[in-house]
């Protein structure tokens, strides 16, 4: 060695206090979590892509045999121009219904928006059933769609109106967000210098919404071409890309294509998400101006207009849900439709809900308990913290990777990597607890990012202040930023249960005959030809859901309550 | 000065290729009020963060009170910290609040109460223990602040923009009380702001930051009398820049074409290129003597009613093509019936002129 050269001068780093090395710890421990249940077990599908029934590397050659099958290719193309249409039809009719709430002075906002809301708090299939009573080869209205030139739902026609109204929902959250931020001041400038309505709307409402809009067709476009349930249900003979997943895993056995399809699937999540994080950035850039909220005023004839069709949205919807109720108290459809509670009976006892519900409840109850946990430390720890290096970095990446990843290549991942006998978490794989861990990491990101924009509410001084008053992060975590964030937190578990009440993708490979969900029962009974009785515990799986959900809210009012006294 | 409390040494902080800050030497003594003045940018509050051990720097040595801090995390380190948010805990009372730090160290109860009594009564809100954060005003709020930083008796206080988010009254009122609050305790105290009359009205001495190094530091009355570099003239306080041109005899003629050459003490070589600096006060309307050196006549172009004097705009052959500011009561314009357009003689006072190339 060299004594002679002069020491170059070190770069100043401070010593890290024992407090923030726990954190560092605390950090390691959800980074462990997240490789462990998300990153590896993608990594098993890309490996498992790769490799021969024997497990020996083959390269691309699973790929090719993939395009030369024509029935799978039709698959592909099925999946893209359904989800298209799909994205096509409802993003308008959302942003039509969210338009009217933000914009016009109709009555029954509230009340029109949660009925809106009916969708979230079932199964998906909830309303591919109830087309098939509607339209189905008994259906009601059958002759209706016929005279539309429709030949059956069964196939494209009813996945693309299953699926718009199941995802109605979702679009409209974001369009109603994207449109709340508008600026008050755009508008009083556009009239005093005497705008026509026309050109307002396409000079300024639509360029403002440009970024929500964006968001909404691809959360659409994804959540479609992801979708397993209705395709499932109503699909018929039309094979789609999740639908093939689940013959191929399932009934062929044939992991590597499942593999393979399950990557078809990740790809155009993993593109929409990546254009929605950037389309994300740009949005959050433009609304740090500060901006004067806009309230519309009352214009009779548009207001009447709007009025009409959100009524008219509002009760398709709750034809779908009203048909579904009376079809599952049908004695039998449709010869006799006396009231009845036998499909109650025979889902609950034969279909094995009873236990199925059981097990439903227990995963969404760990769901909420243990993800809104993990995501709640992860994201104080991610925000709060500092240090730690790349450790940091990468928990953010995967804290964000889970809404790129469908529950149906999630759960084909936890298949590979958990059934491996060589792997130690073995002892997991069928068990409710891997189902839930399943469910946890299927809607983290979701969940994340409602604790994120909770912390980032928070002064960013506290954690400073703290230091130099020479308490530890942890105290003030307890005393200060936990109660202040009660209501976010109560906001994730929701989320979470309801969510893991009505999940059918993230497990549907994962369960066994015990541990077999309320959800995936449904699915049974329809595939066995029981629909009143798959529909009759769809609604029970609704029903508890909405008791949950008003527990919930009941719950916040009271977190609300207490933290009143402080609020100003 | 080794007996400084606080002393910087070569502190450096690069942010990527930018350098925030390059090579600040500073020394604080025990007791003393300093303030960091600068525009934003400038590296004030990375500076003030880097003392509280809230940012690292690159390279660079930090002591404070004869220990070196240098590479300590902020809770080895001996400071109160007020932020311009509050940074108040919402959710906490105030007595909780300023109680903070205390708990922690494992105070009495009974102690800890009365040290909140005290403090709360220091800062002028005696009897708010039980109220929330929310409850109080602005200025209430940031009081609350600085009872919270003092509470643990720490050797140095810091302050981050504390007024800039205050009405301007409240602004004026408050900065006077931190200020005798400081001198009864007398602890050392660094406050950054970008109000230099802030700066100027509180601080015992005043640190100029431009662009990441310091200017100027000195008392405020250096500071703005006589600034050590044309920012630090330009920053503190209102000032006439005119470019002009050294001549013999300790002389200077406006350039280009100024009518008459005005007396001002330079030690510059003949005909270089300078910049003269002078403050609109140091133009004087009165009293002008015969005799006296440096009076020109000068006709008003503009007026700018400022309150209780105004600001008014000149033009003269003795300026070139220059204006210049000027400051005038407004009882002396009405007492002389001066308007835009009348004349009037003004001399420039010479040992007010600064020079700088």
């Amino acid at each position: 060695m060299n004594t002679t050269t002069l020491p170059a001068p070190a770069r100043v780093t401070l010593r890290v206090h024992w407090s923030d090395r726990l954190a560092h710890v605390a950090l390691a421990g959800v980074a462990l979590v997240l490789l462990a249940f998300l990153a590896a077990p993608l990594l098993a599908i890309l490996i498992k892509s790769v490799q021969d029934g024997d497990g020996r590397w083959i390269g691309l050659k699973n790929f090719i045999d993939y395009a030369r099958s024509p029935a799978l290719l039709q698959s592909l193309w099925n999946s893209l121009w359904v989800s298209a249409l799909v994205t096509v039809i409802t993003v308008p009719l959302a942003f039509g219904f969210a338009y009217a709430l933000t914009r016009s002075r109709m009555g029954f906002k509230k009340l029109l928006r949660g009925i809106t809301l009916i969708p979230l708090l079932a199964p998906s299939l909830l309303s591919a059933i109830s087309l098939i009573y509607w339209f189905g080869n008994q259906g009601v209205l059958k002759a209706w769609m016929q005279a539309l030139g429709i030949d059956q739902i069964y196939g494209a026609p009813g996945i693309v109106m299953a699926e718009v109204f199941a995802l109605f929902p979702h679009a409209l959250m974001i369009l109603v967000t994207a449109l709340t931020t508008a600026d008050a001041r755009l508008y009083e400038a556009a009239d005093a210098m005497g705008t026509s309505a026309a050109r307002k709307f396409w000079t300024i409402t639509l360029p403002g919404a440009k970024y929500g809009l964006i968001s909404a067709a691809l959360v659409t476009f994804t959540l479609v071409i992801t979708d397993f349930g209705i395709p499932k249900v109503i699909g018929g003979n039309f094979n789609v890309l999740a639908t093939d997943v689940f013959k191929l895993v399932i009934g062929q056995q044939d992991f590597q294509k499942g593999a393979v399809v399950a990557l078809l699937l990740l790809a155009p999540a993993v593109l929409t998400f990546s254009v929605d994080h950037l389309v994300q950035r740009k949005q959050t850039a433009m609304l740090s101006a500060r901006a004067v909220p806009y309230r519309p005023k009352r214009v009779p004839w548009f207001d009447a207009l709007m009025q009409a069709y959100c009524l008219l949205i509002a009760l398709l919807m709750l034809a779908m849900l009203g048909m579904a109720i009376f079809a599952s108290f049908a004695k039998f459809w449709p010869y006799d439709l006396s009231f009845s509670w036998n499909h109650y009976r025979t889902g609950l006892v034969e279909g094995e809900v009873a236990t199925g519900f059981v097990n439903s409840l227990l995963m969404a109850a760990g769901t909420a308990l243990f993800g809104t946990t993990l995501v709640f430390v992860g994201a104080y720890l991610l925000e709060k913290t500092h240090g730690g290096g790349p450790l940091r970095g990468g928990v953010r990446m995967l804290s964000m990777l889970p809404m790129a990843v469908p529950g149906l290549v999630l759960g084909l991942g936890y298949i590979f990597f958990f059934n491996e006998p060589a792997n130690p978490l073995n002892s997991l794989y069928h068990t409710l607890t891997l189902m839930t861990v399943c469910s946890i990491v299927h809607f983290y990101t979701t969940g994340h990012l409602t604790a994120v924009t909770a912390l980032k509410a928070l002064d960013a001084e506290f954690e400073s202040v703290s230091a130099s008053l020479k308490v530890p992060f942890y105290k003030t975590f307890w005393r200060v930023t936990l109660p202040i964030c009660t209501p976010a937190l109560v906001d994730i578990a929701r989320y979470f249960f309801v969510n893991a009440m009505t999940t059918i993708s993230a497990v549907v490979f994962l369960y066994s005959p015990e541990t077999k969900v309320a959800s995936i029962a449904i699915l049974n009974l329809d595939e066995a030809g029981d629909t009143g009785a798959a529909a009759a515990m769809a609604l029970l799986i609704a029903a508890a859901s909405t008791v949950a959900t008003l527990l919930f809210m009941g719950l916040s009012w009271l977190v609300e309550r207490r933290t009143q006294q402080w609020k100003a | 000065m080794s007996s400084a409390y606080l002393k910087l040494a070569g502190i450096r902080k690069d942010f990527g290729s930018f350098t925030a800050l390059r090579d600040i030497r500073l020394d604080i003594a025990k007791g003393e009020f300093v303030c960091f003045l600068g525009p934003s940018g400038c590296g004030k509050t990375t500076l003030l963060r880097i003392i509280a051990g809230l940012e690292a720097q690159t390279a660079g040595r930090i002591e404070l009170a004869g220990r070196d801090i240098s590479v300590l995390p902020p809770a080895q380190r001996d400071y109160g910290i007020v932020f311009q948010s509050y940074a108040l805990f919402p959710n906490l009372t105030v007595a909780d609040n300023v109680a903070y730090g205390l708990v922690n160290r494992r105070v009495p109860r009974a102690q800890a109460q009365q040290r909140v009594d005290e403090l709360l009564k220091l800062v002028g809100l005696p009897g708010s223990q039980g109220k929330y954060p929310a409850q109080l005003s602005g200025g209430q709020q940031q009081r609350i602040a600085l009872a919270r930083a003092l509470a643990t008796k720490p050797g140095l206080l810091l302050l981050d923009e504390p007024l800039s988010a205050l009405d301007a009254i409240v602004r004026v009122h408050l900065r006077q009380e931190i200020r005798a609050l400081q001198r009864q305790l007398g602890v050392t105290t660094i406050m950054v702001t970008h109000d230099q009359e802030e700066a100027l009205a509180v601080a015992d001495r005043i640190v100029v930051m431009n662009h990441g190094v310091i200017e100027h530091v000195g008392t405020p009355m250096e500071v703005y009398r006589d600034p050590g570099t044309p920012f630090v003239a330009d920053f503190v306080g209102r000032i006439n820049v005119l470019p002009a041109r050294l001549v013999e005899g300790h002389h200077v003629v406006f350039a280009p074409n100024g009518a008459m050459p005005f007396h001002c003490p330079h030690d510059g070589a003949a005909g270089s290129e300078v910049k003269v600096y002078l403050r609109p006060e140091d133009v004087l309307a009165r009293p002008i003597a015969p005799g006296d050196s440096n009076v020109f006549e000068a006709q008003i172009e503009k007026i700018e009613f400022l309150g209780s004097y105004c600001l008014v705009q000149v033009r003269s052959a003795a300026l070139g093509e220059h204006r210049l500011s000027v400051v005038l009561s407004l009882n002396f314009l009405s007492e002389q019936h001066l308007e835009v357009g009348a004349r009037l003689p003004l001399r420039l006072l010479p040992e007010r002129m600064r020079i700088f190339s």
